[in-house]
């Protein structure tokens, strides 16, 4: 049975470390937890930013919330474009599909 | 109990027989899962990510549309703005985009209106002051290769340099909504872009009470036909189907290659050779029954598909939130060339860990097990003789 009960002991071993991971095993952040998000909003507020800065090579992938309805070839998320970011950035919600 | 133990002994022992195929396969496995996983992991942590921060954004942006497109609007509209019932501070917005070409970066510039020079948690430094200060964005910082202190040099819209004093820079932790930002006082800013007189890029309005924004809106969109009011909730809603896990070019190329892994487990698994027909028969000639024989290969498959799924869990929870999904970032990085390390705050979310294993343990068990049903349910003698 020795087998077996390695393999059930190699199973809970890894379950322990995920669990670990999940409730402790978490990279340090400065202060408790929260707090920097709750800063990033205060600097949201307070330049009254509006989106992520992560896209930055066109206008509807560095503010996709304030990009253009629609126009040919630009400016729309989920249209034909060259960048990579346009196809994975997803029109807006309030765009009706088909 | 004792006989489910016996029987898992078996299948432990049959797996460890073909150490170097079984090997293959919970690698590959592993990392099917590791991909898989930390796609979901990092796309609903940004999301989350985005629910959590731009909750501080403006409650209302109205911009002007002049042919379908974005285009300045003029300050005048302000009083029209402030004079909707329920709305409170009106604040004109004056930023663009720079477009470095010492870098081949694009920056966002913001101006400033009014205060400055206080300190915030997460700036070294202080907010720009007075004419020919700056600050910036961790991402511009490391890119101009500028400290607090230094000058930068920018290209106003007269083709002239200009030149700014870094006077603080955003933290990284920061990078998430400040990578790209350049933060001037207003006046330098209308200059450098020479803003037309009377005009900003849009408003920031504030409205006193959430539950009326929408008709704010509504009422700002019948008063002033030519823009566009966008609400926070919408901004959230952009966020939300940005990050939605069920689409996404990431996920619909990892299906090519989940689908390729489930053909390789169907192969292997239906391609039952002779040995393991034989193996079958020979248990039932020695009194297993069909369903003995089952519950072997479920063992079977088990033993490599959780291994492989607690494995691929594990390396993704570690390569998303410890190493900042580095294997990922340059397919999501696309053209950027400043682009924030994507660190994201953990979050587990059960949904979410029960679509990965029932998209990856269940086509593995089933490839498994199928087949060797058909055997074990065939006559004994014919199976040892195949």
């Amino acid at each position: 049975m020795s087998r077996a009960n390695t393999f059930l002991a190699l199973l809970l071993v890894l379950s322990l470390t995920l669990a670990g991971l999940v409730f402790f095993g978490r990279p340090e952040a400065d202060g408790p937890p929260g707090l920097k998000d709750f800063q990033l909003r205060g600097l949201a507020a307070r330049f009254g930013l509006t989106d992520l800065s992560l896209w930055t090579e066109a206008r509807y992938t560095r503010h996709p919330s304030q990009s253009d309805r629609f126009s040919a070839f630009q400016d729309f998320p989920g249209s034909f474009d060259h960048f990579p970011a346009g196809s994975i950035v997803n029109p807006p919600a309030s765009v009706p599909t088909r | 109990m004792l006989r489910h133990l016996k029987i898992l002994e078996f299948a432990v022992a049959a797996t460890l027989r073909h150490k170097g195929r079984n090997l293959a396969i919970l690698v590959v496995y592993s990392l099917v899962i590791t991909i898989l996983a930390s796609v979901l992991f990092l796309t609903r942590g940004l999301k989350e990510e985005a629910q959590r921060v731009l909750a501080g954004a403006p409650e209302l942006t109205v911009q002007r549309l002049i042919a379908g497109r974005h285009d300045l609007i003029p300050t005048s509209y302000g009083s029209i703005l402030a004079s909707v019932p329920g709305v409170g501070r009106v604040t004109p917005r004056f930023w663009g985009y720079y477009y470095d070409s010492l870098t081949s970066c694009n920056f966002t510039l913001l101006g400033l209106s009014a205060g400055g020079g206080d300190h915030l948690e997460l700036l070294a430094g202080r907010l720009p002051t007075g004419s020919g200060e700056c600050a910036l964005g961790s991402g511009v910082a490391t890119a101009r290769r500028t400290e607090i202190g230094d000058d930068l040099v920018l290209i106003d819209s007269h083709n002239l340099g200009v030149s700014f004093e870094v006077t603080g820079i955003f933290a990284a932790e920061a990078a998430l909504l400040t990578n790209d930002l350049l933060l001037l006082p207003e006046t330098d800013l209308r200059v450098f872009f020479n803003f037309p007189e009377g005009s900003a890029t849009d408003f920031e309005v504030q409205v006193f009470n959430p539950q009326e924004v929408a008709t704010v809106a509504a009422k700002i969109k019948q008063r002033l036909p030519d823009t566009r009011p966008i609400t926070r909730s919408e901004i959230l809603r952009t966020y939300d189907s940005v990050f939605s896990w069920r689409s996404g070019i990431l996920l619909t190329v990892f299906a090519s290659a989940l689908l390729a892994f489930c053909i390789l487990a169907w192969d292997k698994a239906t391609g039952i050779s002779a040995e393991e027909k034989r193996e079958i028969g020979i248990l039932k000639a020695v009194g297993w029954d069909t369903a003995d024989v089952l519950e072997l290969k479920v063992w079977e498959g088990l033993i490599l598909s959780l291994t492989a799924l607690l494995l691929g869990l594990i390396f993704a929870w570690v390569h998303v939130y410890w190493f900042d999904s580095t294997l990922l970032a340059p397919v999501l990085k696309g053209w950027s060339v400043l682009f924030p390390r994507l660190v994201v705050t953990p979050h587990v979310d059960l949904y979410q860990l029960f679509v990965i294993t029932f998209l990856t343990v269940t086509p593995y068990v089933a490839s498994t097990v199928i087949p060797s049903w058909r055997a074990a349910s065939a006559d004994p003698d014919s199976m040892m003789r195949s």
